[in-house]
């Protein structure tokens, strides 16, 4: 079930009432950070809510980079892994969060803390290699001094 | 130094100034000036006039993409006009500084390109990882609406427009503009056949211009101060600056905005050259989906034409420089992998070609491709080239590897000779 403040909030990006359907990314997006990701069960609220067929929304909600229809950690990684980056040192960068959290590329920690992601090109090539994590932005990041990023998350 | 009418307000690594301020240096003028002394034709005119070519990368002349949509009384409504703002492409970087720094300078843009197609709706589509634009962008809408730019019958002149955010959920192929059409209609998006053209059927089947965000940051500038000036920007006979970057191993990577037709080398010594013990191998001139200029390319002028008849493309303007001590051969690996997660799948030469060839590369990177690996691979380079699949995306990522196969033909054949990568 969505709440009412959920459902408020879709409302207010359905800019034009005859088209209901155009608010789905946004829902998702919403929903995403209130449940951390989308289950089968918000698939369903979603598309009750906004008129749509589960499979419609599901081939949404499939298709972008930024949703996750399986669990994902507390804190996602994104590590940019786009050209100016891997000039950058992508892998030695990767290689290192991965030997910190002791998983491999697209898993999570073993306390539900961290998942770590391969990203497209964040837009920050001057100041490569970067990350997200969550929706924080880091730039220039120096493989040698992670933790002190990475403490950051709980 | 030259006239930097776009980036001339933006302050670095601080919050762009209110509307007030913005007020202040000159800001929103254009738009008492268009709507109060000119025709929407007129402002298409002048565009025309002034040869502003699309900054997001595929250069088509922005005064005649408008010109074709529908207009007089019997013209479908409601129309709109949707900013692509989904800055992907990877080794890109301006749209990004543009809209963080100066999102009123955009909207502005937006009001000018909405009143020309007489447009009712304006939609930006913005990459939903670009939060601190997201966060500039609403507080500026906000403004704009408080003081009277936006909305109903904007300054009296009985033009009403209203403008909406939309924060993007990723995926590359909405910089395809009927595929980012699908996803700002809430479905998946795959690009439409063409035509109809959005200008004539776009988002929800009606009139749409998608233009890009730097696009639109160039026409308050041309309404302020005409025709002449702008083209006195420029160069070359395009008129305008450009926002022109460069990254990979230099000394100062960074962004700059600069006349178009400055020579590539020009730009790489704004970015201080090769760091140290380094030099250039390759550059891709404008985003992942150019071909690769060399070192003989330094006196090249950057111009949608010069770059063009160079055997690669303008692109977005952002250079990626292969120094010498990186593979080429991983190089185009990474870029193709890129495109390879970002076919949305619709047609197969893409689908399935792009995987394929990823593979291909993967394995002469690391040991164990195959002379005949080499003719295959140039092979696919036609089979998912321009008119082969549904859209630009594989033809795009055709261009880097077409022209690596050819430039470093050497380094290829020799990790497949050597089974092994020399640099690793």
């Amino acid at each position: 079930m969505l709440t009412e403040a959920l459902k408020a909030e879709i409302e207010s990006h359905i800019h034009e009432p005859e088209h209901r359907q155009s608010a789905c990314t946004e829902a998702l997006r919403i929903v995403q950070r209130e449940r951390g990701w989308i289950d089968d069960e918000s698939i369903k609220d979603i598309a009750e809510f906004l008129g749509m067929t589960t499979h419609e929304l599901d081939s949404v909600a499939t298709f972008f980079n930024l949703i996750h229809r399986r669990p994902v950690g507390r804190h996602v990684i994104r590590l940019c892994s786009s050209v100016s980056c891997w000039v950058l040192g992508y892998d030695a960068l990767r290689e290192a969060i991965l030997t910190r959290l002791g998983i491999s590329l697209g898993q999570t920690t073993g306390d539900g803390r961290f998942t770590v992601l391969p990203h497209q090109c964040l837009g920050t090539c001057d100041r490569a290699p970067a990350l997200m994590i969550g929706m924080d932005l880091y730039q220039n990041v120096d493989p040698t001094k992670l933790d002190e990023i990475l403490d950051r998350y709980a | 130094m030259s006239e930097k009418p776009l980036t001339e307000r933006i302050r670095p690594n601080e919050a762009p100034g209110v509307i007030a301020e913005y007020e202040r240096l000159g800001g929103y003028a254009s738009i008492r000036k268009a709507l109060k002394d000119m025709q929407p034709a007129d402002v298409t005119q002048l565009v025309k006039d002034a040869n502003l070519r699309g900054r997001g990368g595929a250069g088509f002349p922005t005064g005649i993409k408008w010109s074709i949509v529908p207009q007089g009384a019997d013209a479908p409504r409601p129309k709109y006009l949707v900013v692509n703002a989904d800055e992907m492409e990877p080794g890109t970087f301006k749209d990004r500084v543009l809209l963080e720094g100066d999102p009123h300078q955009m909207i502005e843009g937006i009001i000018l390109s909405s009143f020309a197609i007489q447009a009712d709706i304006a939609y930006i589509f913005l990459r939903g990882e670009y939060t601190l634009a997201q966060e500039r962008l609403e507080k500026a809408i906000h403004e704009a609406y408080e003081s009277g730019y936006l909305g109903k019958n904007i300054l009296s002149s009985g033009y009403s427009l209203d403008l909406y955010l939309h924060m993007s959920i990723g995926r590359y192929i909405c910089g395809e503009e009927t595929a980012l059409l699908n996803a700002l209609e809430g479905k998946r998006a795959t690009p439409r056949a063409k035509p109809p053209f959005p200008q004539a059927s776009g988002l929800w089947g009606k009139p749409t211009i998608v233009n890009n965000v730097e696009t639109l940051c160039n026409l308050p500038h041309i309404v302020n101060r005409g025709v002449d000036w702008f083209k006195s920007l420029s160069k070359t006979p395009n008129g305008g600056t450009k926002l022109f970057g460069v990254s990979g191993k230099v000394k100062r990577p960074g962004l700059w905005e600069l006349p178009l037709g400055v020579t590539v080398g020009e730009i790489m010594d704004l970015a201080g050259g090769m760091r140290d013990g380094l030099s250039v191998r390759g550059i891709i001139p404008g985003g992942a989906s150019t071909d690769f200029l060399g070192p003989e390319h330094m006196e090249l002028p950057m111009d949608f034409d010069t770059v063009g008849k160079a055997g690669s493309r303008m692109g977005t303007g952002t250079m990626i420089i292969l120094d010498d001590k990186t593979c080429p051969v991983g190089m185009v690996h990474n870029l193709t992998q890129f495109f390879s997660h970002e076919s949305c799948g619709w047609c197969t030469p893409c689908r399935d070609g792009l995987p394929w060839l990823q593979n291909v590369l993967w394995a002469i990177e690391t040991g164990k491709g195959v002379n005949e690996d080499m003719e295959m691979l140039s092979r696919h380079t036609k089979l998912l080239g321009p008119g082969m699949t549904f859209c630009a995306l594989a033809p795009g990522a055709m261009a880097p590897l077409g022209s690596a196969l050819t430039r470093f033909k050497d380094d290829f054949e020799r990790h497949i000779r050597d089974k092994r990568c020399p640099w690793s």
